[in-house]
C-alpha cells in the first residue's frame, strides 16, 4: 500500500479533512488517508465519491461516512448515531460498538459492525448490506425496504417492523418481531445469499449458516383494510 | 279529538351539529371500517388573511406611483451560513410537492412557470425527477423522513436542501400515497414494491429533536461543502418555539406551513383537526426570530392558503421575508377546471371540490400517473398560466406596496395593517380596525 496521507483532527477542522476528501479525482494517487484524532467529531468522511480508503483512528460522532459511494471508510473504534446513513456503494467498517440508526435509509454497499449495534440498526434500509457481528437493539431493520441485515448475535424487540421486501438473517435469538414480521423458511438461495454476505464480509467459514432464521414480510400491510386496523 | 290535518307543523330540521356532510361521513365510515383519505388542505373555515386589512397612505405618508416608482421584490434566501445563497425574482416560491403525487407533466409545468418568473420549485416525497430539476432553474431538494430516492448526486445538483420536519396539512403525520399511483417508475425511485399502499415515515430515522437537528444540518453542509442553503420546514403547531429551535440548529430559512397547506393525501380528520392556522402562526414565527435578533438574517417562508397578492402582501407585512403557494399553483395549472364538470362528476364530486387525488384519477391530469390522463396537461401551456399567475400575484402585491409608501414589498410592515375581526387582531397582533386596541399585545408566548 501506499503511504498514507496523513490527517490530524486535533490540529486542523473537519471541514478541511471532508473537503479535501470531496476534491480528490477518482485517479488519485492519495488512494489511502489515515485520520486521527477523531474524538467524536460528527460527519467525519461524509459524502465521500471516490475509491479511495479512509482509516479513521478513535471513536467517530454521529453519521461517519454519510452518504458514502465507493470509498472504504474503517473505522478504528466506535460510532454514533447514523453511522453510514444513506450510503450508495463501497464500504464502511466499524471495528468497535455502532450506536443507533447504524446502516439507516443506506441505498448500498456494505457497512460491517464489528461489535454491537444499538436500536433501529438499518431502519429505512433501501438495498444496503449490513453484518453485526454482535447483536442489534429494538425496531432494528424498521420499515426497511430493500438489503439484507445479518445478525450473528441477537435482536431486540420488533425486529422488522412494518417491512417492506428487506431480507433479515438473526443467529440468536429475537426478542420479538414488529407488524408484519414473520420468520421465513430458509431455502437454498437463501443459504447463498447469506453465504455471500458473510463472504463479502471477510467471515464466511467462521459461523455455521446453518443457526440462522430468515426473516421478512408477511406483506399483509402491504393495501389498507379494516381488518388489519391494530397494526397502523 | 284534535284535526291533525289542520294543526300547524314544525318544519323538518336539520342538526347543525349532525350537518349532511358529517351525516354522509359517518354512512361512509361505517360502510369502509377506515378514515377518510382525500388531498388539500383545511376546507373549514378559519381566521385568514381575509379578515386583515392595509390602512393605505393618508395624509401623514404618501403613496408610490404605480407603473414609474420603483417597488422592488427580489429577495435572497440562505444568507445565514450557505456559500451560495438562492437569489429570486419575486417573493413567491412553489411548495414542495412530490413526483408520484403529482405527474410528471405537471411537475415540468411548475419548473416552467417558476423558472419564468424567476422563483424556485421544490421537490417532495419522493426524489428529484430529471424533468424537474432541469425545467427549474432553482430547485430546492427536499430531505424528508421516508429518504424515498435521497442520494448525494442529488443532494449536490439541488440549490438548496429543505430538511421537512412536518407540514401544515398534517404537523406529525407522515405521506400517503395508494396504490394506484405507485407505477414501476414511482415505485422504483422510492425502491418500493409496485402498486402497494405507501406510508412515509413521520419523522426522520436517524434523528429526533432539535440537538439531533443541528447535528444533521451540520452533516448536510460537509456533504455539500457549506454551499447549499438548508431550510427547515415545519407545520404550523408551536411556530413560536419550532422557529427558534430551527435557528438554533442552524437553519438558514425556516418554512412554516399553516394548516391550510395542502397534501397528496391524509387523513380528513388530521387535515381539518391538527395544527394552526396560517394567519396565527406568522406573528409567532417572526416574534421568535426577533427575539433571537435574527429576523431577516435567517429568513421566513410563510405558506398555507395564500391565494392572491394581498395574501402576499400580508404575509410580508408581517414579518415573512417570502410565501410559498401549492394548492393555488395547481389551480393555475388547471387542477379542478370546470372544463372537466362532466368528468368530475362522474367521480361522485365537482369542479373546485376535487381532492380523492389519492386515487390517481384526476381529469386535470396533474394528481395522477395514468398516461392518458397526464397526457392531458400540457406543461408548456400549464407553465405560461402559473408563469402568468405568479406575474399577478407580484403585481397585486406591489400594487398595495405602492399604495402604502414601500419602495420593496419588504417594507411592508404590521403598522400597515388592521384587522377585521378580534379573532385576526389578536393572532397578528395588530389592531382591530378602527382601534387602537390589539388583543393580548401585553401577554407573552
Amino acid at each position: 500500500m501506499t503511504d498514507a496521507t496523513r490527517f490530524d483532527l486535533a490540529s486542523a477542522p473537519l471541514r478541511e479533512l471532508n473537503s479535501a476528501l470531496h476534491k480528490l479525482s477518482a485517479d488519485t494517487n492519495e488512494t489511502y488517508w489515515k485520520v486521527a484524532n477523531p474524538a467524536g467529531r460528527h460527519a467525519v468522511a461524509a459524502g465521500l465519491d471516490v475509491p479511495v480508503t479512509v482509516e479513521i483512528d478513535g471513536p467517530v460522532g454521529y453519521y461517519c461516512g454519510g452518504m458514502n459511494k465507493q470509498a472504504r471508510i474503517i473505522v478504528n473504534g466506535n460510532a454514533g448515531v447514523g453511522v453510514a446513513e444513506n450510503m450508495m456503494s463501497g464500504l464502511v467498517h466499524v471495528k468497535g460498538d455502532a450506536s443507533q440508526a447504524a446502516g439507516a435509509t443506506a441505498h448500498g454497499g456494505l457497512l460491517i459492525i464489528d461489535g454491537n449495534a444499538s436500536a433501529r440498526c438499518g431502519i429505512s434500509m433501501k438495498g444496503i448490506d449490513i453484518v453485526v457481528k454482535g447483536s442489534v437493539g429494538h425496531m432494528s431493520a424498521f420499515m426497511a425496504q430493500a438489503g439484507t441485515l445479518t445478525v450473528l448475535g441477537d435482536a431486540g424487540d420488533a425486529l422488522g417492523d412494518s417491512l417492506y421486501e428487506a431480507k433479515l438473517f438473526v443467529r440468536g435469538s429475537v426478542a420479538g418481531l414488529g407488524a408484519d414480521c414473520v420468520e421465513k423458511e430458509m431455502r437454498e438461495e437463501h443459504k447463498a445469499l447469506l453465504a455471500a454476505k458473510l463472504d463479502a464480509a471477510g467471515i464466511l467459514g467462521e459461523v455455521d449458516i446453518s443457526e440462522f432464521r430468515r426473516y421478512g414480510s408477511a406483506r399483509t400491510l402491504y393495501h389498507f383494510h379494516v381488518d388489519n386496523v391494530s397494526s397502523y | 279529538m284534535n284535526d291533525m290535518t289542520n294543526t300547524p307543523r314544525t318544519k323538518p330540521r336539520v342538526s347543525a351539529t349532525f350537518d349532511e356532510y358529517t351525516l354522509s361521513e359517518i354512512r361512509r365510515a361505517a360502510a369502509t371500517g377506515i378514515y377518510d383519505i382525500r388531498g388539500g388542505g383545511a376546507k373549514r373555515k378559519v381566521p385568514h388573511f381575509d379578515d386583515l386589512l392595509f390602512l393605505g397612505a393618508s395624509m401623514s405618508r404618501y403613496p408610490l406611483e404605480g407603473y414609474r416608482e420603483k417597488c422592488s421584490t427580489e429577495v435572497v434566501l440562505g444568507t445565514r451560513f450557505a456559500k451560495k445563497p438562492i437569489e429570486l425574482k419575486i417573493p413567491i416560491t412553489i411548495a414542495g410537492m412530490s413526483f408520484g403525487s403529482l405527474s410528471a407533466n405537471a411537475k415540468e409545468a411548475l419548473g416552467r412557470g417558476a423558472s419564468a418568473m424567476g422563483t424556485s420549485t421544490t421537490t417532495g416525497d419522493g426524489g428529484m425527477t430529471n424533468e424537474e430539476r432541469g425545467h427549474s432553474t432553482q430547485l430546492v431538494y427536499q430531505y424528508l423522513p421516508s429518504r424515498y430516492g435521497m442520494n448525494p448526486d442529488d443532494l449536490k445538483r439541488a440549490d438548496a436542501i429543505e430538511v421537512v420536519v412536518g407540514q401544515g396539512a398534517k404537523p406529525g403525520g407522515g405521506g400517503m400515497l395508494l396504490g394506484q399511483k405507485i407505477t414501476e417508475r414511482v415505485a422504483a425511485m422510492r425502491t418500493l414494491p409496485v402498486g402497494i399502499d405507501q406510508r412515509s415515515a413521520c419523522r426522520h430515522p436517524d434523528w429526533t429533536g432539535p440537538d439531533d437537528l443541528e447535528i444533521k444540518i451540520e452533516e448536510l453542509r460537509e456533504i455539500t461543502d457549506w454551499e447549499k442553503p438548508i431550510y427547515v420546514k415545519v407545520g404550523a403547531a408551536r411556530p413560536y418555539y419550532d422557529t427558534a429551535l430551527a435557528v438554533k440548529s442552524g437553519a438558514d430559512v425556516v418554512v412554516v406551513d399553516g394548516m391550510q397547506g395542502g397534501t397528496a393525501a391524509t387523513q380528513e380528520i388530521f387535515i381539518e383537526h391538527v395544527g394552526i392556522p396560517t394567519l396565527a402562526a406568522v406573528r409567532q414565527a417572526v416574534k421568535a426570530l426577533q427575539d433571537l435578533g435574527m429576523h431577516r438574517k435567517v429568513q421566513l417562508v410563510v405558506s398555507g392558503g395564500i391565494r392572491n397578492g394581498a395574501d402576499v402582501a400580508k404575509a410580508l407585512a408581517l414579518g415573512a421575508d417570502a410565501v410559498a403557494i401549492g394548492t393555488a399553483a395547481l389551480v393555475a395549472l388547471g387542477d379542478n377546471d370546470p372544463h372537466y364538470q362532466a368528468e368530475y362528476e362522474a367521480l361522485g364530486t365537482t369542479a373546485g371540490a376535487y381532492d380523492d387525488w389519492h386515487e390517481g384519477r384526476d381529469p386535470a391530469g396533474i394528481t395522477t400517473q395514468d398516461p392518458a390522463l397526464m397526457a392531458r396537461l400540457d406543461p408548456v401551456a400549464a407553465g405560461r398560466r402559473l408563469a402568468n399567475y405568479l406575474a399577478v400575484l407580484t403585481l397585486e402585491c406591489q400594487t398595495i406596496a405602492r399604495a402604502c409608501g414601500k419602495s420593496h414589498v419588504h417594507n411592508l410592515e404590521p403598522e400597515d395593517l388592521v384587522a377585521l375581526t378580534i379573532e385576526a387582531a389578536a393572532m397578528a397582533q395588530v389592531p382591530l380596525a378602527g382601534t387602537n386596541w390589539v388583543p393580548g399585545r401585553n401577554a407573552s408566548f
